[in-house]
């Protein structure tokens, strides 16, 4: 394939993937944008040139080995929930745009240790980033078949133009806010589109070698054991190769947290946090079908090409071989995708800390102070634009000059054991709060030194000179210096090795450190925030313990020299009404301090925030113990205002329900006088009328005609009939009024209740002429008091009795099993109930005066009574007039 | 001859007033509660009507208010005659406009004493 029409395609396929960051940031509130799925492809930026082309090289040449840098990560993934999860939520509180960053806010944000952590990450990527700009050279030079011609000139190497275009890219989607914190969603969505493409390229490939190529991997398998010993390719060679495996296992694992890029795919862009449960499943996943075909790719390649020399390009080299230049041409593109995500993301990760912990706290921020809002933004857009073309200058230059001996897989484990410097000081730091600055700078610098003695510096010199003196007899040639066997300790790999002493020295500095010294305030503070990030992360503005004196005037010069003067009084005005202070508050406090550090935060980094915060006004120092004190009380503070809040909420609820009771009460009360003024009442008449008789008939013996006299005491008669009626229902009503305690219940046949109460008062239907009918002979047994049952029904058929016309009246009760109840229903055809009187008749003492005698025999009692021992057994008593004729009263029983 | 209207819904206790009155050579004319004696008083205007309080529907109370606003009733006296005996019930009775608050049980003979003594 012409080299010309190689390019143009490259360049078409990055016009693509503009166009997707394009749309990506225009659609960016759409769901296609805001996915777990887009955060966890984006994750597997960690596939690298390294990964597409580096695996089948280490898998052609020493076996399994590769498979160590994808087990630290699928380790590490559960963890995420709980891990990443709490580094997430920091970094959204204190808007961390980096590594760098976090690790300095850790350490109160610490200047110096932000700068050396972003040039230990440069130390780290640079060359890796070189690596990758290789990649893409020599698959470029491979596929395109003139590697006769070797450019002479720079402006002749294609792989300059690509990483010009790739630092646009960067520039052009990386850097639209000056706040390094924001989403870059146009970014994220290319990485994961290319994932995607990355994956399923090298899938294709890994099919294509291994089905078409060869009739099926076993094949493959025969293939190669004719050739090598395979036992050692795919075994693990006893005690020294297994803790080879595990400390490389562990090295990657602390690689997907700590690499630059890694940061901000997983932290910085992280949208939503539950978008990490998806991740724990698919980032593996993904992990698991891109190592699928390594090992036939390789053994493939190491039976057809046989160079071990090329064994990285064997995807490449074997569709080429076999004459399928578009299937070596996905495979070419494949590659591409996986070099410019990582380099895109890592230049972008890089030039914030570049510019946010190197260039701006050490060299602008006199100039942002004097400077203009929009000047100021400008010259921090600058910054990182210039970071972004300077880190991708470099790693060329790195290209050009240093890395045609070395390998992939050889600088990425470099840049692995590089990178894990930091991890003392960001895992420890997480769950240690004793954990200071000056540790955590000993410890990184340390570690550094031992690694560049151990790793970088043998590797450098073999790569340039050849000279391998250095290697194998050691510094001044003392044999237990030999940096590859430092110690004596020669059985390790030279990175395991080196990450082995390395994370020795440097987590001891860091331990010992830590305990000898005490960090100042602010860091004990931040330790406290960053460890116990549960308990203060609903403290937010409170958890920063400042003391000293602050004008509002002055902190908002400085923020609006970044924001602009209408943003800054807009935060400023937010910041306000949250806490409920007025808006021309004078004085600030620590909160406020707080805040607007914040704000700087993502624009300039959180040291130079803190820098610039702390020059216009004037702290006291605090001291340790005070710092714990007012943490500690304003957690309590906010515990207690939640106990309180729960408290006055049940006293609310508490207060109402007393209330409630108390009416109830009241109205009980009302109910027992009225009850009692009615009784009085009902006691009265009757005694009136036979009182009011007495003395007639006493006095006017003589005079009064028999008839007359016959019918006064005849009245007086009944009026004692009635008193004593009266006083036996008081009685029974008082005694059934508590309740079912007294009720004798028994199971009972209601068909033989029913016939009861009607032989009863059958000699009365007869005298009135009145039809009884029982409607149901079905025995249905139910638990009941049948003597108040019975006392129920009579009562019903009783007053049934007083309304039905004479001669022609008709009483029906049926009986029948419902819906888990027994009812019973009392039907007559007589005056029905007057519809105002209809709530009312159940009511003690209502008497109705539809009935057909003149007087109502009765007390008034009667309805009251079978309510109350209707209810004593859980039912329900009710009536309603009939549609033509006449009422029905029911009753339901609950069926046990 | 003078006129009463006996309002209360007891008979036998009614049968007794009515004895005593006619006696005493009262027209006498009975209601069983208020709604039947409003309708009594569209045609009769008695010099004394004798009320009962806890009666159904119109009790005594909105009985004694419908008199008060009949121009024609203006003379007409009006007397509770009522079971109730609590001394906030005689304050009401009487501040309503009652002319006398008789409290049962009751001597005939003392009601009537009363009733003529009133009307002299």
């Amino acid at each position: 394939m012409s080299s010309y029409v190689l390019f143009f395609i490259i360049i078409l396929y990055l016009a693509i993937l503009f166009l997707i960051a394009f749309v990506a940031e225009k659609k960016s509130k759409s769901k296609w944008v805001n996915n777990a799925a887009v955060y966890s492809l984006s994750l597997a930026v960690y596939c690298s040139a390294w990964t597409y082309y580096g695996s089948v090289g280490i898998a052609a040449t020493s076996g399994l080995n590769y498979l160590t840098i994808y087990l630290g990560p699928v380790i590490a993934a559960p963890l995420w929930v709980v891990l990443l999860r709490k580094i997430i939520r920091i970094s959204k509180q204190h808007k961390i745009s980096s590594i760098a960053d976090f690790i300095s806010l850790r350490y109160g944000n610490n200047r110096f240790l932000g700068a050396l952590v972003a040039v230990v990450a440069l130390f780290a990527i640079i060359p890796y980033l070189s690596l990758q700009l290789k990649a893409i050279a020599d698959t470029f030079r491979i596929l395109s078949l003139d590697s006769s011609i070797i450019s002479t000139s720079v402006w002749d190497d294609s792989t300059l133009y690509i990483a010009l275009i790739l630092a646009i890219f960067a520039t052009f989607f990386g850097t639209q806010t000056t706040d390094a914190s924001e989403k870059h969603k146009g970014i994220i969505v290319t990485v994961a589109f290319e994932s995607i493409l990355k994956l399923m390229f090298f899938l294709f490939v890994g099919f294509y070698v291994s089905y078409v190529l060869f009739e099926d991997p076993e094949q493959i398998y025969n293939g190669i054991t004719k050739q090598t010993t395979i036992k050692d390719q795919v075994t693990i060679g006893g005690f020294e190769e297994a803790l080879d495996w595990l400390y490389t296992i562990g090295l990657s694992f602390m690689a997907v947290f700590l690499l630059p890029r890694q940061f901000q795919v997983s932290v910085v862009e992280n949208i939503r946090e539950k978008h990490i449960k998806t991740a724990i499943w698919m980032f593996p996943l993904y992990l698991l079908l891109f190592n699928v075909f390594v090992l036939s790719i390789a053994w493939a390649g190491n039976l057809k090409v046989n160079d071990v020399s090329q064994a990285e390009y064997y995807a490449l080299l074997l569709p080429l071989q076999a004459d399928h230049t578009t299937l070596a041409l996905l495979v070419f593109l494949g590659g591409l995708s996986a070099v410019i995500s990582m380099v895109v993301v890592a230049t972008l990760a890089l030039s914030n800390m570049l510019s946010n912990n190197l260039i701006i706290p050490y060299g602008f921020l006199d100039r942002f102070i004097k400077g203009h809002p929009e000047k100021n933004t400008s010259y921090i857009k600058m910054i990182r634009r210039s970071s972004i073309f300077t880190i991708i200058i470099l790693a060329y230059i790195f290209y050009v000059n240093f890395s045609f001996e070395l390998s992939l897989y050889s600088i990425g484990l470099i840049a692995f054991v590089i990178i894990a410097q930091l991890a003392p000081a960001f895992f420890i730091g997480l769950f240690w709060n004793r954990g200071s600055s000056k540790a955590a700078i000993v410890g990184i610098i340390a570690g550094f030194l031992v690694t560049s003695y151990t790793l970088i510096l043998p590797f450098t010199l073999q790569g340039i000179t050849d000279m391998s003196s250095f290697i194998s007899h050691g510094l001044f040639h003392i044999d237990i210096l030999r940096p590859h066997a430092l110690f004596g300790l020669d059985f390790l790999s030279p990175p395991t090795h080196a990450f082995f002493w390395s994370m020795l020295v440097n987590v001891s500095c860091y331990m010992v450190i830590s305990v000898i010294t005490k960090g100042n305030y602010r860091e004990r503070n931040y330790g406290e925030m960053f460890v116990n990030n549960s308990n203060y992360g609903e403290l937010q503005d409170n958890a920063l313990v400042w003391k000293g004196e602050a004008y509002v005037t002055a902190i908002r010069n400085v923020l609006s020299k970044f924001l602009g003067e209408q943003k800054t009084q807009r935060a400023l005005n937010l910041f306000f009404r949250k806490y409920n202070l007025p808006l021309d508050t004078q004085m600030a406090d620590a909160r406020l301090i707080n805040f607007s550090e914040k704000l700087l935060t993502g624009s300039i980094g959180s040291a130079s925030a803190k820098i610039l915060i702390s020059s216009v006004v004037k702290e006291d120092e605090v001291s340790l113990v005070e710092v714990l004190k007012i943490l500690e009380e304003s957690k309590e503070t906010i515990s207690r205002n939640k106990l309180l809040r729960d408290k006055s909420k049940e006293l609310t609820i508490l207060t109402k329900r007393l209330k409630e009771a108390n009416e109830e009460l009241l109205e009980k009360d009302k109910q027992k006088d009225e009850f009692l003024d009615t009784v009085a009442h009902e006691l009265k008449t009757p005694i009136t009328g036979i009182r009011a008789t007495t003395e007639l008939l006493l006095d006017d013996d003589e005079h009064m005609p028999q008839p007359v006299k016959a019918k006064f005491l005849n009245n007086m008669l009944n009026d004692s009939e009635r008193l004593s009626r009266l006083i036996n229902s008081i009685l029974d009503f008082e005694k059934i009024s508590r309740g079912r305690n007294d009720l004798n219940l028994r199971k009972q046949n209601i068909n033989s209740t029913i016939s009861k109460a009607i032989d009863s008062l059958s000699h009365i239907a007869k005298n009135k002429s009145v039809q009884l009918m029982q409607l149901s002979q079905s025995a249905i047994h139910a638990e009941y008091d049948e003597d108040r049952i019975l006392q129920v029904l009579t009562n019903l058929i009783f007053n049934a009795l007083k309304f039905v016309p004479e001669n022609d009246g008709i009483i029906a009760i049926n009986h029948k099993f419902e819906a888990g109840y027994l009812e019973v229903t009392v039907t007559d055809n007589g005056k029905g109930i007057p519809k105002e009187d209809v709530s009312y008749i159940f009511d003690k003492f209502y008497q109705s005066k539809n009935q057909t005698v003149v007087k109502p025999e009765g007390s008034g009692l009667g309805l009251a009574i079978s309510k109350q021992i209707i209810e004593n057994h859980d039912g329900e008593i009710w009536v309603r007039n009939n549609k033509k004729i006449g009422v029905t009263f029911g009753f339901k029983l609950p069926f046990n | 001859m003078k006129k009463i209207l006996i309002v209360d819904d007891e008979p036998n206790i009614v049968m007794t007033l009515e004895y005593g009155f006619k006696k005493n050579d009262y027209e006498v004319f009975i209601a069983r509660d208020g709604s039947e004696a409003i309708e009594i008083l569209e045609t009769v205007w008695p010099d004394v009507i004798m009320l009962d309080i806890m009666m159904p529907k119109v009790d005594g109370y909105k009985t004694l208010e419908y008199i008060k606003n009949v121009p024609a009733l203006s003379h007409t006296k009006v007397v509770f005659l009522t079971a109730k005996n609590k001394a906030s019930d005689i304050e009401k009775g009487l501040k309503l406009g009652a002319d006398k608050y008789l409290i049962k049980p009751f001597s005939v003979k003392k009601v009537v004493s009363e009733i003529n003594e009133l009307l002299n």
